[in-house]
C-alpha cells in the first residue's frame, strides 16, 4: 500500500491509495462546496448542480454520457453533502484511462435551460419523496431550529420554493466560483496506476483553467429549543436532537465518535439496552457528525406515541447520568473501539469505501491516513478523553423536535 | 497474492449426514470472512393465523443462547468485533456476518449456539413481541416499503409472500409455546444452509462445522407448494405527498433454463445509468426520483417487481410510461444493451471478489435454489455466452404481461384500459390515531447529517 500525491500546474491535487493486490478501482472529483457554500435563495444549489452533471457536457449529451460508462462496466454516481460534492466511479482497473475521461468532462457540465428544467422537477420530487418518510422532514427542521440563520441549517436539496425560483444563470456562476482546481481534489484508491493517472489527468484537467476559492466560514451560535410538529397521520412518534460536539480540526473526534458508539450505536449501548432491548422504542439512537467548526451529536428516537414522552425523559436521564454518576466504563471503551476498529478494516477491502476515506480526510485536513494509522489513533483514546467530550458538550443542550400523532407533550 | 480476476477460486461443499449442507469458497487475498446461515424457518412456515411468528421466534433466538444471557450473547458477539445481519424470508430466516478472518471460529460458535441452544426466555416475551410490534408500526409510516409489502402479498399465492413484520392481531397473541415449537420445528440441520467466504482454510472449516453441527438432529418438514395468484390491482389511501406505485409480472425462477435470459432483459430495465426505466421515466421526462426494477426468485416461481414514487398528479402518466416500457421488451433488446451488459457484468463480478459477505450469500442462496454454487467465472461465462438471439426469442416468446399493480397514496390510478383500481380498507393502527407512511426507521448519518446520494439505480 502506497499513497502518492501530487498538483497539476492549474492547482488540482491528486492523491492516491495505491495497493496492487486489490482487483478493482475506483476514483472520485472531491469538489470543496456544499449546502454551506450557498446563499438562501440559491438554497440547494449544489446538490441541483451535481444532478445537472449527469445531463450532459459541452461534448457528450446525457445518453452519451450514461452508455459511455456503461459500455467499459463503470459505476458511476456522486452525492452532494453540507461541505462536499463528491463524483466517483468503480471501474476494472484496465478502465482507468477512460473513467477518468468521462469524469472530467462530467464535471464540465453544459447546463442546458431545457434540462434544468426538467431536472427541476427531479428535485423537486426528491424533496417530497423524504417528506413522506420518517421522520417527515423534521430532520431538516431540527437542523434549522439548531443552526439558526447559519448556513449549516440549510437542507442540502434546497426547498421547493428556492428550487423553483432558481435560474440556470445563477447556477453557472456558482459553477464557475466553485468549481475551480484550486477547490477540487482528485482522489484514486484500489489498483492504481498512478504514472498514468497523473497523464490521463493533465491531459482531461490540465486545460481547466487554473483558480481558488474561499469557504466563508460564519460563527455558529447553537439554538436550544423544544418543537412538537403534530402529524395525526402517523403510526410511530419521532425525536430528533440535536446537539454540538467536537468540530472536525478537533482532534476529539476520535473520542466523540466513540461516545456516540458507547451511548447510542444501534445495538448493546447504552440507549439500545434501556429502550430497544425491553421494547420501549423501536430505535434509539446517538450519532456523530463533522464539520469545519463544529460538530454534531444527533439523537433519533421512534416509539409509539403512547410511551415517547416516558422514553425521552429516560433518554435525557442517561445522558445526564453519563456526565456525572455513572461515567463511561473502560469495558465500554474498550467495546466500542473494537467495533469501530473492526468496521473500519472490514469496510476497508472495497476500494470505494477506501475512496470516500481518502478523499473526505484530504479534503477536510489535508492528510493522509492509512487503515493501521487509523486503527492506533482509536486505540489510543482514553477514557479520560472520552468523559471530557461529554462534559465540554453536554447532550442536554440541544434543540428537539418531535413528530407524529400527538398533539401535547408534557412538561416536565 | 497479486489479484488476477480471471483465476477461477474453488468452490468447496459437503453434506453432513444431518442434512446440512456447507459451501465455501477461499478468497486468500481477503482479511476478512464472512458466512451466511439459511435456515428453514421462513413466513410460509408459519401458521395462517399467526402471521410474525417466525420474526418473533428469531427475536426471542438473540435473548441468550449457550451458556450466555441476553446480554452477555450480545456483547460476545461485540467483543469480537463481528458484524452481522438479520433477516426473515419467505423460504429462511437467514443471519449474514462478517469478521476478521481469525474470529470465524468463535463466530461460528456464537451463532451454533444462538440457532441451536436459544433460551427463549419466557420472561422476555413481552419485550421481544413489543420490538416486533414496533417494527409492524414502522412499516405503517414507510409508503414506498408498503407498497411493496401489499404487492407481493398479493403476487404469490399463501403462504408465500407473507411479509417479515407479521400481522398484528397474530403477533399480539403469539404464545410461549408455539415459539418454542417453531424453533423445535424448523431450526434443523435438513434444509440449513451455511455458506462461507473470504480467508478460510476448508479442512479446518469442515471440521469445526463438523463439531458444532453434525450432531445437531434432523427433522424439519418441507416447504409447501408454491404458485402465484392470477393478476390483481389493488389502492391503499394515503395521506402523503406522493403516490408510491408498485408492478410486478411473473417470470421464470432463478433455476429455470431460461433465467438468464429473462434476468438480461431486467439488467436492460434498470441495470446501469442507461438504463430503460431510468433514462425514459426519470432522464427524460423528470416524473420521479426513484424508480427501480427487481427480479425476486422464490425456488419454483418469480415475479419482477418495479417501483416508482411520484407527485400525485403525474403518477398515471408515470403508470402509462413504465407500462410501455415493460410492454416494449417484448420487441426485444438491442445489440449495444447486450455489449453494455456484458461489461457491467464483467466489472460487478469483479467488484464482488472485494466483499466475503456479498460471496457467502450468493453460495448459500445458489445451493437453496440449485443444489449447488456457481463460482463468479461460471456466472461470467454463462452471461458473455448469451446471445441477442436467445434473448429476443425469450422476450417474443415470454415477454413481460399478466401485470399487478398496487399502489399507495392519496389517489386511486386507472388502469390503461380503464378500469377503476378496487380500494382496500385501511388497517387502524395499535392505540390512536390513523395510519401513514417509513422505510429504515434509523435516521443515519446521512440522512441528518448529510449526503444524499443521487441515482438510484438497479443491481
Amino acid at each position: 500500500m502506497e499513497f502518492l500525491q501530487t498538483r497539476l500546474e492549474n492547482g488540482l491535487e491528486i492523491i492516491a491509495e495505491c495497493n496492487p493486490h486489490a482487483y478493482g478501482e475506483a476514483i472520485g472529483f472531491f469538489v470543496r462546496t456544499g449546502a454551506r457554500d450557498e446563499t438562501e435563495d440559491l438554497a440547494g444549489v449544489s446538490h441541483f448542480l451535481e444532478h445537472m452533471t449527469f445531463k450532459g457536457t459541452l461534448t457528450r449529451t446525457a445518453d452519451e454520457l450514461n452508455r459511455a460508462f456503461d459500455d467499459i462496466g463503470a459505476y458511476c454516481n456522486a452525492f452532494t453533502t453540507e461541505e462536499n460534492t463528491v463524483y466517483f466511479a468503480a471501474m476494472l482497473p484496465e478502465y482507468q484511462d477512460r473513467t477518468l475521461e468521462l469524469l472530467a468532462d462530467l464535471v464540465q457540465p453544459a447546463l442546458r435551460p431545457e434540462d434544468f428544467q426538467t431536472e427541476r422537477l427531479v428535485i423537486l420530487e426528491e424533496i417530497r419523496m423524504y417528506e413522506d418518510q420518517p421522520p417527515f422532514g423534521a430532520d431538516e427542521k431540527c437542523r434549522a431550529l439548531f443552526f439558526g440563520q447559519h448556513p449549516l441549517g440549510r437542507n442540502i436539496l434546497g426547498t421547493l420554493e428556492s428550487i423553483s425560483g432558481m435560474t440556470v444563470e445563477a447556477m453557472r456562476q456558482y459553477w464557475r466560483k466553485r468549481y475551480v482546481p484550486g477547490n477540487i481534489t482528485l482522489a484514486a484508491a484500489g489498483r492504481v496506476d498512478f504514472e498514468r493517472l497523473v497523464a490521463s489527468a493533465n491531459r482531461y484537467c490540465g486545460h481547466w483553467e487554473a483558480g481558488s476559492t474561499n469557504r466563508v466560514l460564519a460563527p455558529v451560535h447553537p439554538q436550544q429549543q423544544f418543537q412538537l410538529l403534530e402529524k395525526p397521520s402517523a403510526s410511530q412518534q419521532y425525536v430528533i436532537q440535536l446537539a454540538a460536539a467536537p468540530a472536525a480540526e478537533d482532534r476529539r473526534r476520535y473520542a466523540a465518535g466513540l461516545l456516540a458508539t458507547i451511548l447510542g450505536d444501534d445495538t448493546g449501548s447504552r440507549l439500545f439496552w434501556a429502550l430497544v432491548d425491553p421494547g420501549l422504542a423501536e430505535t434509539a439512537t446517538l450519532t456523530y457528525s463533522e464539520y469545519r467548526e463544529i460538530g454534531l451529536f444527533a439523537t433519533f428516537l421512534a416509539s409509539t406515541p403512547e410511551l415517547m414522552p416516558k422514553n425521552f425523559q429516560m433518554l435525557q436521564d442517561i445522558y445526564a447520568r453519563a456526565a456525572d454518576r455513572e461515567p463511561i466504563r473502560s469495558d465500554e471503551l474498550q467495546l466500542a473501539k473494537t467495533k469501530l476498529c473492526s468496521h473500519l478494516v472490514l469496510s476497508s477491502e472495497r476500494c470505494q469505501n477506501r475512496l470516500f476515506a481518502i478523499g473526505a480526510e484530504w479534503i477536510q485536513r489535508r492528510r493522509y491516513v492509512s487503515v493501521q494509522q487509523e486503527w492506533e489513533t482509536i486505540q489510543q483514546v482514553s477514557l479520560e478523553e472520552v468523559q471530557s467530550v461529554l462534559v465540554e458538550f453536554p447532550l442536554a443542550q440541544a434543540a428537539t423536535i418531535t413528530i407524529g400523532p400527538l398533539n401535547s407533550w408534557p412538561l416536565e | 497474492m497479486v489479484g488476477n480476476p480471471t483465476v477461477a477460486e474453488p468452490i468447496f461443499s459437503h453434506i453432513y449426514s444431518n442434512g446440512l449442507v456447507l459451501v465455501a469458497e477461499p478468497m486468500p487475498w481477503l482479511h476478512s470472512a464472512a458466512f451466511t446461515m439459511l435456515l428453514p424457518a421462513g413466513t410460509a412456515q408459519e401458521p395462517a393465523s399467526r402471521g410474525g411468528l417466525s420474526t418473533l421466534t428469531a427475536e426471542m433466538a438473540f435473548r441468550g443462547a449457550g451458556p450466555r444471557n441476553s446480554r452477555q450473547f450480545l456483547q460476545a458477539l461485540e467483543a469480537l468485533g463481528i458484524e452481522w445481519t438479520q433477516s426473515v424470508g419467505d423460504a429462511h430466516s437467514s443471519y449474514s456476518v462478517a469478521c476478521q478472518a481469525e474470529k470465524l471460529p468463535e463466530a461460528l460458535e456464537l451463532f451454533a449456539d444462538l440457532v441451536r441452544r436459544p433460551h427463549l426466555p419466557k420472561e422476555e416475551l413481552e419485550a421481544a413481541r413489543q420490538t416486533v410490534l414496533q417494527e409492524w408500526r414502522s412499516l405503517e409510516d414507510e409508503p414506498a416499503q408498503k407498497v411493496m409489502v401489499e404487492l407481493r402479498r398479493r403476487f404469490y399465492r399463501m403462504p408465500w409472500g407473507r411479509p417479515h413484520q407479521g400481522d398484528r392481531e397474530a403477533l399480539q397473541c403469539i404464545r410461549h409455546q408455539e415459539i418454542v415449537e417453531f424453533w423445535e420445528q424448523f431450526y434443523r440441520p435438513d434444509g440449513c444452509i451455511i455458506g462461507v467466504a473470504g480467508r478460510v482454510d476448508w479442512e479446518k472449516l469442515v471440521g469445526w462445522i463438523g463439531e458444532l453441527f453434525a450432531d445437531w438432529p434432523a427433522g424439519a418438514p418441507g416447504e409447501p407448494p408454491q404458485a402465484i395468484n392470477p393478476p390483481s390491482v389493488g389502492h391503499l389511501p394515503f395521506d402523503s405527498q406522493q403516490t408510491h406505485l408498485a408492478v410486478v409480472y411473473p417470470t421464470v425462477p432463478y433455476q429455470h433454463e431460461d433465467y438468464f435470459r429473462a434476468w438480461s432483459a431486467v439488467h436492460v430495465l434498470t441495470g446501469g445509468a442507461s438504463a430503460r426505466l431510468f433514462t425514459e421515466i426519470r432522464e427524460r421526462r423528470g416524473l420521479c426520483y426513484a424508480i427501480s426494477a427487481s427480479y425476486h426468485s422464490l425456488r419454483d416461481c418469480a415475479g419482477v417487481f418495479c417501483y416508482a414514487g411520484t407527485t400525485a398528479e403525474r403518477a398515471q402518466q408515470t403508470l402509462e410510461v413504465l407500462l410501455a416500457e415493460l410492454n416494449r421488451l417484448s420487441d426485444g433488446i438491442l445489440p449495444e444493451e447486450l455489449h453494455r451488459l456484458r461489461a457491467r457484468v464483467k466489472a460487478a463480478l469483479v467488484f464482488q471478489q472485494e466483499s466475503s459477505t456479498a460471496r457467502s450469500q450468493a453460495l448459500a442462496a445458489d445451493w437453496y435454489h440449485l443444489g449447488r454454487a456457481r463460482t463468479l467465472e461460471e456466472v461470467g461465462r454463462l452471461i458473455q455466452s448469451l446471445s441477442l438471439e436467445e434473448i429476443n426469442a425469450y422476450l417474443a416468446r415470454s415477454g413481460p404481461k399478466d401485470f399487478s399493480l398496487f399502489t399507495v397514496g392519496p389517489q386511486p390510478l386507472e388502469l390503461p384500459d380503464g378500469k377503476p383500481q378496487p380500494t382496500m380498507a385501511r388497517v387502524p393502527p395499535l392505540g390512536r390515531g390513523k395510519t401513514s407512511g417509513m422505510a429504515d426507521s434509523r435516521v443515519s448519518d446521512q440522512d441528518i447529517a448529510e449526503s444524499k446520494p443521487d441515482r438510484s439505480e438497479g443491481d
